[in-house]
């Protein structure tokens, strides 16, 4: 059974991080990195990212598939950008029989930002109906009611962007992946300790577990392109002053994310690491005692 | 109405290469309205394929370029201008366009791009605003069409990428769902927000649309 279901369900903190398919064939590097991080004791699963960013890689079923054969669980990442509901079905039931369980159902970023800008968007289902489609698959059933040989065991989790505005609105779409099937939340980076708090009670009263996206910053310079270029992530100004005036942003950001991992530990049950190829750091991120 | 734009000069000459004789047909309703295949546009369409070296045997304006029977009767009654003519250029949206190649074995030069159904503000502003999707929802959602207005064409709220209220596939565009969200709050219902949308059964679009409709 999951791992990250089972630890969820005990109300233990869970963390996961993130692997990208390569742009290319070899899996050589994409697994030495996930190795490497299933070496991190807290570390529960690694999320495995489908086209991030509209941009294309390889197929994150494979990566996904060879992570659970070596005993990594992975959580495998679907959108509905690049697929219509056959093909997300069809997806879902060949990560089942390749040993993934976990699974985090998204709409998906616009083409517009991917190197595919040309491509056709697809979005016949939209994050909530990939969730109900998912419920139905567990019972035996898909999309148009036909009875499956056999049911897939998913556990399935949604995503969330915690300091978007109007709150209200926001919310009401969680509502809707809750009632649909989500039984966890991966958010995107949030960075308000205050926004946080407002996100982490509503999800709360949901009844459903959250895992706060924490992004490591590394320069005051990222932070001005994720506010700038990245739809939904918004870095506070003091924060890009604080980066701005250290003499080692680097350390600035780990300092920043340890923050937030620690605001995670008071007020949700866990984190997704974002840490861009500086995965060597997330036990330092980790360490409450720094 | 469908909002339509005309095509590159370069585009309909290499189209119209070696016809010398053509026969111009433009529409008395959306394509005069956004001025692309008026009686004005038809003209000016006329002066030009003349000092391209063409020749022009006569024009028509149909009334609702898209009544089949309709086009063929206007046809009929230009029916020697149109027999001389190698082609018939015409500036009508593709629905128009094909209600002339169907009433004649002619070959038909479509001379606009259709581009979408949608509004006009003023004079050269035009805003989509129905993708036609057969099975419509903006009862639920404050008369916004989410098919068409969200770039995702998204049915049960906003993306993670909605910034500010402003849409992440064009920040220029305020995001449906915030309107949606903000007009239902002032009329103070729960509109879509009270059910799960099931995924949209694309079947009551149908392409090739055909429908019978009897009152
Ligand atoms: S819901 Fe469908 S029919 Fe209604 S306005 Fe939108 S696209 Fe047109
Ligand atoms: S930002 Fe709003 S309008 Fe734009 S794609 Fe997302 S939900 Fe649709």
């Amino acid at each position: 059974m999951s791992i990250l279901k089972t630890k969820l369900k005990a109300g233990t903190f869970v963390v996961t991080a993130e692997v990208a398919p390569p742009k290319g064939v070899d899996l050589q590097g994409v697994m030495d990195t996930a190795r490497k991080l299933s070496q991190i004791r807290q570390l529960s699963a690694i999320n495995v990212t489908d086209n991030q960013g509209a941009n294309m890689r390889q197929s994150p079923l494979v990566l996904a598939g060879a992570l659970s054969r070596e005993g990594i669980e992975p959580v495998l990442q679907l959108t509905c950008r690049d697929r219509n509901r056959m093909a997300l079905q069809s997806e879902l039931l060949g990560a089942a029989a390749l040993g993934v369980e976990n699974v985090l159902m998204l709409s998906g970023d616009h083409p517009r930002f991917g190197d595919h800008p040309q491509s056709r968007a697809v979005f016949d289902l939209d994050s909530v109906q990939l969730l109900m489609a998912v419920e139905e698959l567990n019972r035996g059933r898909d999309l148009a009611g036909c009875a499956l040989a056999d049911a897939p065991a998913f556990f399935a989790g949604a995503a969330a962007a915690p300091e978007a505005e109007p709150f209200g609105l926001m919310l009401q779409k969680l509502r809707k992946k809750v009632s649909a099937g989500a039984r966890f939340v991966q958010t995107q980076a949030a960075f308000d300790a205050q926004k946080i708090e407002r996100f982490a009670s509503a999800a709360h009263e949901l009844q459903v577990p959250v895992l706060l996206g924490v992004l490591l910053l590394k320069s005051a310079a990222m932070a001005r392109f994720l506010n700038a270029h990245i739809p939904g992530v918004q870095v506070p100004a003091n924060l890009v002053e604080c980066l701005d005036a250290s003499s080692d942003p680097l350390a600035e950001g780990v300092a920043i994310a340890r923050d937030l991992v620690e605001k995670a530990r008071d007020c949700c049950q866990g984190v997704h690491l974002m840490t861009l190829g500086r995965e060597d750091l997330i036990p330092a991120l980790l360490d409450a005692n720094h | 109405m469908i909002i339509s734009a005309q095509k590159s000069r370069t585009e309909l000459l290499e189209t119209l290469e070696g016809k010398i004789f053509v026969f111009l047909i433009g529409c008395g309703a959306c394509a005069t309205a956004c001025k692309s295949g008026g009686e004005e546009e038809v003209f000016r369409m006329e002066e030009w394929l003349c000092d391209a070296g063409k020749e022009v045997t006569g024009s028509m304006i149909i009334d609702e370029a898209c009544h089949i029977m309709r086009a063929g009767r206007d046809l009929r009654q230009h029916k020697a201008q149109v027999e001389k003519a190698e082609a018939l250029v015409v500036l009508c949206c593709g629905a128009g366009v094909q209600s002339i190649s169907q009433n004649s074995p002619k070959q038909v030069v479509a001379a606009l791009d259709s581009l979408f159904l949608g509004n006009i503000r003023r004079f050269g502003q035009y805003e989509e605003k129905c993708s036609l999707c057969g099975s419509c929802i903006l009862n639920e959602t404050a008369g916004i069409c989410p098919v068409t207005n969200c770039a995702k064409g998204l049915l049960n709220g906003p993306c993670g990428g909605m910034e500010q209220g402003r849409c992440e596939a064009d920040p220029d565009l305020d995001c449906a769902w915030v309107r949606i969200f903000e007009r239902l709050e002032e009329q103070g219902r729960p509109g879509v927000f009270d059910r799960v949308v099931e995924p949209k059964d694309w079947t009551a679009k149908g392409t090739p649309g055909r429908r019978h409709i009897k009152s």
